[in-house]
C-alpha cells in the first residue's frame, strides 16, 4: 500500500498546476460549507435563544385544551346522544384558584413561576393614542421567569413596587410619543376605566412590536384597570433546561388542568421553518463541493489518459485491478484531504470575519454581530462530505484504470 | 492434474520444463474473429534461450503474451513451473507473474518519474519477500551487474535507449524469475548496445538458470540463443 501511496504522490506532484487547481476548488468549496453553515447555525441558536429568553418557556393559560365534557354524555357513554347549540357558561375570565396552582407549579424542582393579568388597553398623550398590550405582573416573582430586568435601560422593575401607579414601557413608545422617564400618561381600559400612570422605567428587546406595544404595571393595578379583582390570566414558567419545557408542560398541565404551552408548542411553525431551512442550506453547500469534485474527477482522468503504459507495466509486473485503482483513488482522497486542510483553514477565516461585521437586522433598532456558531461538528462534515466526494469523483477513472488490460496496451506500443 | 510431459528431446539432464504449452488457441473474437495463435505446443526449459520468430503479424508477440500469463487462451493449457493455470483469475496470474516471471519490451516501458533504482526495486516491493534494506542492495547489485553503477539515481529520460533496457532487464530480474519474456528487446537499439543485451541475457541462462523466451526480428539476435521456433500464421513452422 505504502508503494500505491508514493505512486499516487508522484502522479500528483508531476501535474503541480492541475493538482493546485482541483484542491482550491475543494479548499473552497469546505470553507463556503463552514462559513454558510455556521452562519445558518449560529442564526438558528441565536433565534433559539432569543425566542427561549424572552418568552416564557412555557405559559399556563386560562384555556383548556379540550372543553369540558358535558353531564349527558358521561351518564350515557355508549348512548346515542347529540347536543347542538351550546353555549358555554359565562364567567370571569381568568386562572380560578391561581395562587394555589401557582405554589403547586413553584413547587416543582428547577422551576420558576410568575402569575400575570395581560389585556389591552390605550394609552394617551398629548392627544396621541396608542394600543398597549398591558401586562399586571408581581415584580419579584417576574424577575424569576424574565428578562425584562436586563432589558430595562431607565428605572427598574422594582419601580413599580414603590409607585403603585407606575407604568414599564418600552423605548420605541416613549421615543414615538416623545415621553421621558417620570411623565404622567393616560391608560385606558376596555371596562371603561380610565388612570393616569407614571412613567418609571423603559426597557428595550431591539423588537419594535414589543418596544412599542408591551407595557408593565403591578398585578394590582391591571387587575383593577381590567376589573378583574384577584385574578391572573396566565401563569409564565421559566425553568433551568429550557429543552425540557415540552415535558413539563404536559406534567404541569395534568396537574393544573389549564392549557400550558411549552416555547417548542407556541413556536412550532418556527421550528418547522428552521428545519426546512437547513435543508435548503445543506443541499447547497453539498452541491459546491460536488462539483468542485469534478476538478478532482478531471485531473485522475487525465493521469489516468497518460499513464496507460505505467498501468500497463505495472500491470504486467504483477500488481492486481485493486492495486491500480487504489493508486488513484488515494489521489483523490489525498486532494481531498489536502482541500480540507486548506479549506478549514480559509473557513475559520471567513467565519472570524463573518463575526466581526456589524448588521442591523430589519425591524430592530440595534446592530448586532452575525451570529457564527463555532461548532467543530460542522467542520468534520465538511471535512467528511468532501473527503468521500473527492475520493468517489477519483473511483470512476480509478475503475477504468483497473480495468486496463496491459497486451492492449503493449501491442499498441509495439504497432 | 497435468498429463506426463513430453519436453524436447534437446533437454539437459538437469533441466526441468519451466513453460509447457499444450495446443494452445487465441482467437479475437469479432463478426471475423482473427486467429492469431492456432494450435501451438512447445515446452521451455530452465536455463534455455529461446528465440521466436517470424513475420509481422505472424502472431510471436500474442504468443509470448500467452506464454507470459499476460493473455488467456481460448483453447488449450499453460503450465507454469509444472502447474496448469487455465483455471486462474487475473489475481492469481498477476501474483504468478510477479513471483516468476520477468518482461523486457522493445520500448523499455520504464516508470518516467522513478529513478533507475526504484524501477528496478518496484517488483521486489510489491512482493515484498525482502526487507527494504535488502531490496536496495539487490537491486544495486543488479545494476552494477548490468554495468549501470553511476547511473542507479538518474531517470529514464536521462539514460540512453541501450542503459534504459538494462534497466528493464534487472528490473525484470529483480525477484528471480524462472522466466524472463522478452519482446523485441533489442529492437530498438544500435548495433552495439543489442549485442551487448544479448550477451546479458545469454549470461543469465548460463550462470542463473533462468530460461529466457525473446521475440526477435534480428537474425543474430537469434542464432545466438540455444533454440529458434519459427511462427508463421500462427502456427510453428518449424524448431531449430
Amino acid at each position: 500500500m505504502m508503494l500505491g501511496l508514493r505512486i499516487a504522490l508522484i502522479h500528483l506532484t508531476g501535474r503541480k498546476r492541475q493538482t493546485v487547481m482541483s484542491l482550491l476548488g475543494i479548499a473552497l468549496g469546505v470553507a463556503f460549507f463552514m462559513a454558510v453553515s455556521a452562519l445558518m447555525r449560529g442564526s438558528e441558536e441565536d433565534f433559539i435563544s432569543r425566542l427561549v429568553d424572552s418568552a416564557p418557556h412555557v405559559t399556563v393559560s386560562d384555556e383548556f385544551r379540550e372543553p369540558p365534557e358535558q353531564p349527558v354524555l358521561a351518564a350515557h357513554p355508549d348512548g346515542a346522544v347529540v347536543l347542538r347549540g351550546l353555549k358555554p357558561r359565562t364567567e370571569v375570565r381568568g386562572i380560578r384558584g391561581w395562587r394555589q396552582k401557582l405554589e403547586r407549579i413553584s413547587a416543582l424542582a428547577g422551576v420558576r413561576a410568575a402569575p400575570v393579568l395581560t389585556g389591552q388597553a390605550i394609552l394617551t398623550f398629548a392627544g396621541k393614542e396608542q394600543g398597549l398590550t398591558l401586562s399586571g405582573v408581581v415584580p419579584d416573582l417576574m424577575a424569576g421567569v424574565s428578562d425584562i430586568d436586563d432589558k430595562i435601560v431607565e428605572g427598574s422593575l422594582a419601580a413599580l413596587d414603590a409607585d403603585p401607579n407606575g407604568i414599564i414601557v418600552g423605548k420605541g413608545l416613549t421615543d414615538k410619543l416623545h415621553l421621558a422617564m417620570g411623565e404622567n400618561v393616560t391608560v385606558s381600559s376596555p371596562t371603561g376605566l380610565v388612570r393616569t400612570l407614571k412613567i418609571v422605567g423603559i426597557f428595550e428587546t431591539g423588537t419594535t412590536s414589543i418596544d412599542e406595544g408591551q407595557g408593565y404595571v403591578l398585578l394590582k393595578r391591571a387587575q383593577i384597570l381590567f376589573d378583574r379583582p384577584d385574578r391572573a390570566n396566565l401563569i409564565v414558567v421559566q425553568i433551568d433546561d429550557p429543552y425540557g419545557a415540552r415535558d413539563l408542560a404536559t406534567r404541569i398541565e395534568a396537574l393544573v388542568g389549564y392549557r400550558a404551552q411549552s416555547w417548542q408548542e407556541a413556536s412550532d411553525s418556527l421550528m418547522s421553518v428552521l428545519l426546512i431551512r437547513n435543508i435548503i442550506m445543506y443541499s447547497v453547500v453539498a452541491a459546491i463541493l460536488v462539483v468542485a469534485s469534478f476538478g478532482i474527477f478531471n485531473v485522475i482522468s487525465t493521469v489516468v489518459m497518460e499513464k496507460q503504459r505505467d498501468i500497463a507495466i505495472l500491470k504486467s509486473m504483477g500488481f492486481h485491478a485493486r492495486d491500480v485503482r487504489f493508486i488513484f483513488v488515494a489521489e483523490g482522497a489525498a486532494v481531498g484531504a489536502m482541500g480540507s486542510v486548506v479549506g478549514v483553514l480559509l473557513g475559520y477565516a471567513l467565519m472570524w470575519g463573518m463575526s466581526v461585521v456589524e448588521i442591523q437586522p430589519p425591524g430592530s433598532s440595534q446592530l448586532v454581530n452575525l451570529p457564527v456558531y463555532w461548532g467543530v461538528d460542522q467542520v468534520a462534515l465538511a471535512a467528511a462530505f468532501a473527503l468521500v466526494s473527492a475520493a468517489g469523483a477519483a473511483w470512476i477513472p480509478a475503475r477504468k484504470a483497473g480495468r486496463v488490460h496491459p497486451v492492449d496496451i503493449l501491442r499498441g506500443g509495439m504497432a | 492434474m497435468s498429463p506426463p510431459a513430453a519436453p524436447s528431446a534437446a533437454a539437459p539432464s538437469v533441466a526441468r520444463t519451466v513453460i509447457r504449452a499444450e495446443a494452445v488457441e487465441r482467437t479475437l473474437p469479432g463478426v471475423v474473429p482473427v486467429r492469431l495463435v492456432r494450435g501451438v505446443s512447445l515446452s521451455i526449459l530452465s536455463g534455455e534461450f529461446v528465440s521466436i520468430q517470424g513475420p509481422s503479424g505472424s502472431g510471436k508477440s500474442s504468443l509470448l503474451y500467452l506464454l507470459g500469463l499476460l493473455d488467456v487462451p481460448t483453447a488449450g493449457r499453460i503450465h507454469l513451473d509444472g502447474v496448469d493455470t487455465s483455471g486462474f483469475d487475473e489475481d492469481d496470474l498477476a501474483e504468478v507473474r510477479l513471483a516468476k516471471l520477468g518482461f523486457v519490451f522493445q520500448f523499455h516501458f520504464l516508470l518516467g518519474e522513478f529513478t533507475a533504482l526504484q524501477n528496478v526495486m518496484l517488483p521486489m516491493e510489491k512482493l515484498g519477500r525482502l526487507a527494504p534494506a535488502a531490496r536496495r542492495e539487490r537491486a544495486l547489485s543488479l545494476l552494477f551487474d548490468l554495468g549501470l553503477d553511476g547511473h542507479e539515481t538518474k531517470r529514464p529520460d536521462q539514460l540512453s535507449g541501450g542503459q534504459r533496457q538494462r534497466v528493464a532487464i534487472a528490473r525484470a530480474m529483480a525477484n528471480d524469475p524462472i522466466v524472463i519474456l522478452a519482446d523485441e528487446p533489442t529492437g530498438n537499439l544500435d548495433r552495439a548496445s543489442s549485442a551487448n543485451v544479448q550477451e546479458i541475457l545469454k549470461r543469465l541462462t548460463r550462470e542463473r538458470g533462468t530460461a529466457v523466451v525473446a521475440v526477435t526480428h534480428d537474425g543474430d539476435f537469434a542464432r545466438a540463443g540455444d533454440r529458434i521456433v519459427r511462427i508463421v500464421d500462427g502456427r510453428i513452422e518449424g524448431e531449430g
